[in-house]
């Protein structure tokens, strides 16, 4: 399938929940993409991973011109050429994305980081959770542990909620704590999932204001497909946050845009 | 695409630069060994000991032949060592908070139980706390002098939210040192000298004189020594100033540094980014930051902490008037405003890329008011500035990982806007 004058490049991302693998045709076509949970091996799984991905798109490992590894695991990677910070990986990648996105929210399973990209497409400045999973996926899924509902249950279920309950901690330990208080008190799942997301939405909204609200706002990374968290969010921020095509894989797609970059 | 970025893993391990240590540091540490076996042995001979805030005023004890000790370079002992957790967690078990700073901790638990890095420190006469560097200190000092049954002195001084002192404020804290040399009088039962207070005014005066020259000489392209050197070589400027010992160390550092300039060496090979540091520093994780930065062409070549040891306004004639004024008006001491301007000054002068700041569980006084620091280097200052979480002694509340991953994304972005 590969002909010989198209450039492949390849882009993994290996983060704390899930890998993600984007395969970049010329530095602008993704030619195939696909996603793993990051289990306790992630090199392991980050290279089936890869050898899915390319016997997917019928395409030797060989045709591969560069592959660049982003994400916490990207140390372990060593299959990949080079390393690049997620910051620069998920600025690129939703900047192909969205081209004209100024502010990128990342929501991800351990970390949540938002980039001010100035009009020329750098990045000027970033900001990180501080070392703690407040405003992250991680209190996402320990809540819906605590629940006992799934997480991709959440966004609808808030959507029906009717009262505002306070969910005062911003620990993800205690606030676990205190849902559980709040289901004894007999308080309405919707009510609770809402102020969780409220919660989450508070903790990022934080970090975007250290960087500065600067339009279009886009949202990246796998929370990005739970509608509750955006509208939480969009309302926190009172400014809407769009929501990147397939934003799980801006980070791996931004490290193929590096790794196309450099052939 | 540059070159830091474009190279592999592999590559990058095999040049990843290497500290080279300023061969002064083996004296460096014979020098400290000296001290603390003076310390340690002096009292047999009648000699007195006072332990003193790292921002006290030291010249009178000198000048009345008694040995400071302070309990903050201690602190950063054993930080260095990486005792720091183990020695939290017995002031932890005796009831002190973790949010009590880790210097405080580490020192109570030396104190208490025995033991850390150099065995504890020689048991004090007379207690020195000055609160020009935090509050913290009052009630650690207060705690020392209940389970050494001895004399504590307290000098206070008073913030300085816009910088300026005023003129009741300086006869406020001139005042104490009269208390503080009765205290030492009582202590030593001798009268005191101020000709022998003048003498050690002018000693301490050279000192800090070496000391500035020392880094000043990373105002050189590349700088020959880095930050990571200053705080190795700090010692003698923080617990033998006013002494000879400390004047003639730096002399020989000073040489050493000179032939690096001469010879064109820096501190990092290739050096391509000039960064300053701010905050006390990770005292467990110096050469990981180094090896880091040094990667990547980074180094630091100012930070705030080192410079905090350079006041000028000390004078020799009016020696304690001015020294009223002087630790007074301290780092650590002035309003947030005045601390980036001070902060602004080292950048310009000695032309750096970006800032990292390093925000300290630990150092409250230090750490508050970052975010505007932060705001103010990148709106007046034009430059990047990263915000960092961690200890300087307690490796519990430092996430190596999560560090190294905003230290990388940040040297990218200077990468791409170079």
């Amino acid at each position: 399938m590969s002909t010989s004058d198209t450039t492949l490049t390849l882009g993994v991302d290996l983060g704390s929940t899930a890998i993600k693998a984007v395969l970049l045709a010329d530095g602008t076509t993704v030619r195939a993409r696909r996603c793993v949970p990051t289990g306790y091996n992630a090199r392991q799984s980050a290279e089936q991973l890869v050898s899915h991905l390319l016997a997917e798109a019928g395409v030797d490992a060989g045709d591969v011109a560069c592959t660049v590894a982003t994400g916490y695991g990207r140390l372990y990677y060593e299959a990949a050429d080079r390393e690049v910070s997620e910051i620069t990986c998920h600025a690129r990648g939703a900047r192909f994305l969205v081209p004209e996105a100024r502010t990128v929210i990342d929501i991800g399973g351990q970390d949540s980081k938002v980039i001010g990209i100035a009009d020329t497409g750098r990045v000027f400045d970033f900001a990180m959770n501080d070392k703690c999973a407040a405003g992250t996926g991680r209190f996402l899924e320990v809540m819906s542990r605590a629940l006992h509902v799934p997480i991709e249950q959440f966004g609808e279920l808030a959507g029906a909620s009717t009262k505002q309950v306070p969910i005062s901690t911003t620990c993800t330990v205690f606030a676990e704590s205190e849902v559980v208080g709040l289901v004894a008190r007999g308080e309405a799942l919707p009510d609770i999932v809402a102020a969780i997301h409220r919660s989450i939405a508070s903790r990022v909204a934080t970090l975007v204001k250290r960087v500065g609200v600067t339009v279009p706002l886009i949202a990246t990374g796998g929370v990005a497909r739970n509608p509750a968290a955006i509208a939480a969010l969009s309302a926190e921020l009172d400014h809407p946050v769009n929501v990147a095509p397939t934003p799980e894989y801006a980070g791996a797609l931004g490290a193929a845009r590096v790794a196309a970059e450099s052939t | 695409m540059n070159r830091a970025e474009s190279s592999t893993t592999a590559e990058r391990d095999r040049r990843s630069p290497r500290y080279v240590r300023l061969k002064s540091t083996a004296q460096l540490h014979k020098l400290m060994t000296r001290y603390y076996a003076y310390a340690r042995y002096m009292p047999r001979l009648g000699k007195k000991i006072a332990w003193i805030t790292s921002g006290g005023p030291v010249e009178p004890l000198y000048a009345a032949g008694i040995i400071p000790v302070y309990p903050e370079n201690h602190g950063a002992i054993c930080g260095a060592s990486r005792m720091g957790p183990k020695l939290a967690e017995q002031a932890e078990a005796m009831g002190y908070s973790r949010d009590v700073c880790s210097y405080a901790r580490c020192d109570i638990a030396c104190a208490i139980n025995g033991g850390g890095p150099i065995g504890g420190l020689p048991r004090p006469d007379l207690l020195v706390c000055c609160n020009n560097i935090c509050g913290t200190v009052t009630k650690w000092y207060e705690v020392l002098a209940r389970h050494f049954k001895v004399p504590m002195v307290l000098i206070d001084t008073p913030y300085l939210h816009d910088g300026e002192l005023t003129d009741h404020a300086l006869r406020y804290v001139r005042a104490q040192f009269d208390d503080l040399i009765v205290a030492i009088e009582n202590v030593t039962r001798r009268s005191f000298s101020e000709r022998r207070l003048q003498k050690r005014a002018r000693l301490s005066i050279e000192c800090i004189e070496a000391w500035k020259r020392v880094l000043g000489y990373c105002e050189h392209r590349p700088s020959p020594i880095s930050c990571f050197d200053a705080f190795a070589h700090m010692f003698p400027i923080v617990t033998l100033r006013g002494t000879k010992w400390a004047i003639r160390y730096y002399r020989q550092l000073e040489a050493e540094i000179a032939r690096r300039v001469e010879d064109g060496f820096g501190a990092v090979p290739e050096e391509r980014y000039r960064l300053l540091w701010d905050n006390i520093p990770i005292w467990y994780d110096i050469r990981g930051l180094f090896k880091q930065l040094a990667a990547r062409g980074a180094c630091l070549v100012a930070d705030t902490y080192t410079n905090a040891w350079t006041m000028d306004r000390l004078d020799q004639e009016r020696t304690l008037d001015s020294m009223a004024d002087v630790y007074t008006s301290i780092f650590l001491n002035i309003g947030i405003r005045r601390r980036f301007e001070q902060t602004a000054k080292l950048a310009r002068r000695f032309n750096v890329d970006g800032v990292l700041i390093h925000s300290n569980r630990s150092c409250k006084p230090y750490s508050f008011g970052q975010l505007d620091i932060q705001r103010w280097i990148r709106q007046e200052l034009g430059i990047p500035a990263l915000l960092i979480e961690a200890d300087m002694t307690d490796s519990r509340s430092y996430s190596r990982e999560q560090v190294k991953a905003r230290l990388d994304a940040f040297l990218e972005t200077l990468e791409a806007s170079a």
